[in-house]
């Protein structure tokens, strides 16, 4: 076993210790960070000039609007078009709105925008949006509708689910909606993990394989113990990255928060008075109030360590075939890659299905691959938000257990073979063969 | 004593055998020449010996025990086929390599120094092996397969993509372990190498053992009567056709077959005869490499 630990911490620390690692591991979350950061940044400034545009209605729709939206300030006009484009040439505004007389039964209303420069697309949408509410109720007026029916016209509706069995805990309308965002996170995450540390196990033993070393290794190891040392290595790499990148993206999120809540107003005044604005907002407010509910109300202590499970398992599945296919493989990047297409059609199907029932997480499609071992490290992390039945998931960690084992003992029969056979194709009758060998 | 022994091994692959019913004892502390063209079956006996496969039939000794999984950690093997880590440290490498073989960090660490110390590359130990020369890099390899020192070592063509100087300095260090108790069992096709180095060689064609013993012996028992001669004057004609032969003839000697029943008595008789001054007269034994090419060409037969 110290043997093991030995190929393992070898795995582990030249990965760990090198550029790349500490670039990607520490530097990645922080572009992500900034990324958002500038997005946000961008979306709530939206452009960046402030714009004066002057508005001759003819319609009767501005009086009630907003004078400010965005970069957009508004001037309700008195004076004639031709005046006012005196005014533009001098530069003095930088766009006509032109309203043209309304009339109720026009089911089409075109704005005039008189300026030599078209307007964004948010600048142009925002302005569309702004009249909508205005012309629904001058038509409404116009047909006769009072002010107060006005008011009641528009109905919130949402679908409450009610429990018929006491015992079940308390669903809300959200219950499903949070539970498939979380499920769709994880599997997506799974996916990711699973595929780039497979793919590094598979080249860590393909260049073994090429550049010779694996003879001098093989006469101190067994294959079986070079194998599992380079899987659990690797794994291990995956795990401290993730770790760090949960760290830092808490310490991110939280120190950005704080940032947002106490010191937007002096980055931004407006998104803060928006943002504000939303907050107190009773119904976002509720809102917000029940996603955290759910959230709260999601079993964490149990689902937690069932994703690190599943984690475990799906890798060390999927990461032995990858080491197979890198033993099996030789300099042919063609080969490689026909056998790595293999690998990857269960692990992208798996994706898929996650993906599928992660909004539909109890559809016999996601019930059954979610305990069939190929799929289920993937698929059941994304139902296990939804609260599965306990004999599903325990049906599943046990088969994927036992399919691991069978998987590990598969592909070290493959790898003891492939990682010293040089120059012959491996087809994959050529892989059974290997199997089947004697030592 | 033997350090090795094999007996009956028999190890089959799919389509051929590619060692066949091989029996041979290598004695303690000598250097053993284990020899036969490509596909002999050399590597796949020494992959048995090293453990990284195991014989379909037959048994391997080792000091006198079946082959067990501690054996492996007393032999040193410098294979053929091989390599180190590219973007490792020299030392970190040797260090893991040396612990895979059972040592503690801290002896490998003290013997890892002697021998850089020895082969005076001490300043590699932070070098990345990429950036060192392919004969650098087989130094390197080199103490890797020593650093446990071994008491049985396989050395799979060590020479290989050596100059000559880093040939000189690698034999040096075979002489002075073997020297020092280790048996050693060197494996190439290359003749010349194995008659200045073997004392004892076993000749393997077709996973088969068809020839062993001592190098002198057996350069003796397959002496085929030839002779070089220096000699004043010109080869009498009359000894040539039915007792004697010229093989070759220049300015300096000559070599002459004896035919069968003539040997070279006869023919320094009948120099002495004609009145014919010899200046130097000396057997010519066949090289490992004649001997190899008859065997080898018998047995394909």
């Amino acid at each position: 076993m110290s043997k093991v630990n030995l190929i393992i911490g070898r795995e582990y620390w030249t990965r760990v210790k090198t550029k790349t690692f500490l670039l990607t591991t520490f530097l990645a979350p922080i572009a992500i960070a900034l990324f958002y950061a500038v997005l946000i940044f961008l979306m709530t400034r939206g452009s960046d000039k402030t714009k004066n545009i002057a508005i001759i209605d003819n319609a009767g729709l501005a009086k009630n609007i907003e004078m400010e939206k965005n970069n957009l300030v508004f001037d309700l006009s008195n004076q004639s078009l031709d005046q006012l484009k005196d005014k533009y040439k001098a530069g003095e505004i930088d766009g006509i709105i032109e309203l043209p007389p309304l009339d109720s039964a026009q089911s089409k209303y075109d704005i005039i925008y008189h300026a030599d420069k078209t307007l964004a697309i948010d600048e142009t949408s925002a302005i569309e949006k702004m009249f909508r509410k205005p012309i629904r109720n001058y038509k409404m007026q116009a047909f006769g509708f009072e002010q107060s029916q006005l008011d009641k016209i528009d109905t919130d509706i949402e679908l409450s689910p009610q429990t018929v069995n006491e015992t079940e805990k308390e669903l809300s309308s959200i219950t499903s909606l949070v539970s498939s965002g979380v499920g769709f996170a994880v599997g997506t995450l799974l996916f990711l993990v699973i595929m780039i540390f497979g793919t590094q196990v598979m080249r860590g033993v393909n260049e073994e394989k090429l550049n010779r070393i694996v003879e001098v290794l093989i006469s101190s190891v067994k294959p079986i113990q070079l194998m599992l040392g380079k899987v659990i290595g690797i794994g291990l790499v995956g795990l401290t990255q993730f770790g760090i990148w949960a760290i830092l993206g808490t310490i991110i999120s939280v120190s950005a928060l704080a940032f947002f809540g106490l010191d937007a107003g002096m980055v931004d005044p407006a998104a803060n008075e928006m943002a504000a604005e939303a907050m107190s907002n009773p119904e976002v407010q509720s809102k917000m109030a029940d996603v955290l509910k759910e959230l709260s109300s999601i079993n964490w202590g149990l689902i937690i360590p069932l994703y690190l499970v599943y984690f475990l398992l799906g890798y060390m599945m999927y990461a032995s075939i990858f080491a197979a296919v890198g033993a099996a493989a030789g300099d042919d990047v063609n080969e490689a890659q026909a056998l790595t297409t293999v690998v990857m059609v269960p692990l992208a199907a798996a994706f898929y299905i996650a993906i599928s029932a992660a909004q539909s997480p109890d559809s016999t499609l996601a019930v059954w691959s979610s305990i069939i071992p190929i799929t289920a490290p993937v698929v059941m992390p994304v139902r296990l938000a939804s609260g599965p039945p306990a004999w599903q998931i325990l049906l599943s960690v046990a088969l994927c257990a036992l399919f691991v084992l069978f998987m590990i003992w598969l592909a070290s029969r493959i790898y003891r073979v492939g990682i010293m056979m040089y120059g012959k194709k491996a087809s994959f009758k050529e892989l059974g063969k290997w199997i089947a060998y004697r030592d | 004593m033997n350090i090795l022994s094999l007996r009956n091994v028999v190890k089959r692959y799919e389509k051929h055998t590619a060692v066949n019913d091989v029996t041979f004892d290598i004695p303690k502390g000598k250097i053993f020449g284990m020899l036969g063209p490509n596909g002999a079956g050399k590597t796949s006996l020494i992959r048995m010996i090293t453990s990284i496969t195991k014989a379909d039939q037959g048994e391997i000794l080792i000091d006198g025990e079946p082959l067990n999984a501690l054996h492996p950690m007393q032999i040193g093997y410098l294979p053929e086929e091989r390599g180190l880590y590219k973007k490792m440290k020299v030392g970190e490498q040797l260090l893991y390599l040396a612990r895979l073989k059972g040592l503690t960090q801290k002896d490998a660490r003290g013997r890892l120094n002697a021998w850089l110390d020895k082969f005076e590359i001490t300043d590699w130990w932070n070098k990345k092996v990429g950036e060192l020369s392919k004969g650098m890099q087989q130094k390197v390899q080199f103490i890797a397969c020593v650093v446990h020192d071994p008491k049985l070592m396989i050395l799979d063509e060590p020479f290989s993509g050596l100059d000559p100087i880093n040939t000189n300095l690698i034999k040096d260090e075979i002489y002075e372990m073997n020297k020092n108790g280790t048996s050693i069992i060197f494996s190439t096709h290359r003749m010349e190498q194995v008659e200045q180095i073997c004392e004892e060689i076993v000749l393997m064609n077709q996973g088969r053992v068809v020839l062993e013993g001592n190098v002198k012996e057996i350069k003796n028992n397959f002496r085929d009567d030839k002779f070089e001669l220096e000699f004043d004057g010109q080869f009498p004609s009359d000894m040539l056709g039915d007792s004697f032969e010229i093989l070759k003839d220049d300015a300096i000697s000559c070599v002459i077959q004896a035919k069968e029943g003539h040997d070279s008595n006869d023919l320094l008789r009948g120099l002495m005869d004609k009145n014919i001054k010899i200046n130097s007269f000396k057997e010519v034994l066949p090289s490992l490499n004649d001997i190899f090419i008859k065997k080898v060409g018998e047995s394909n037969e």
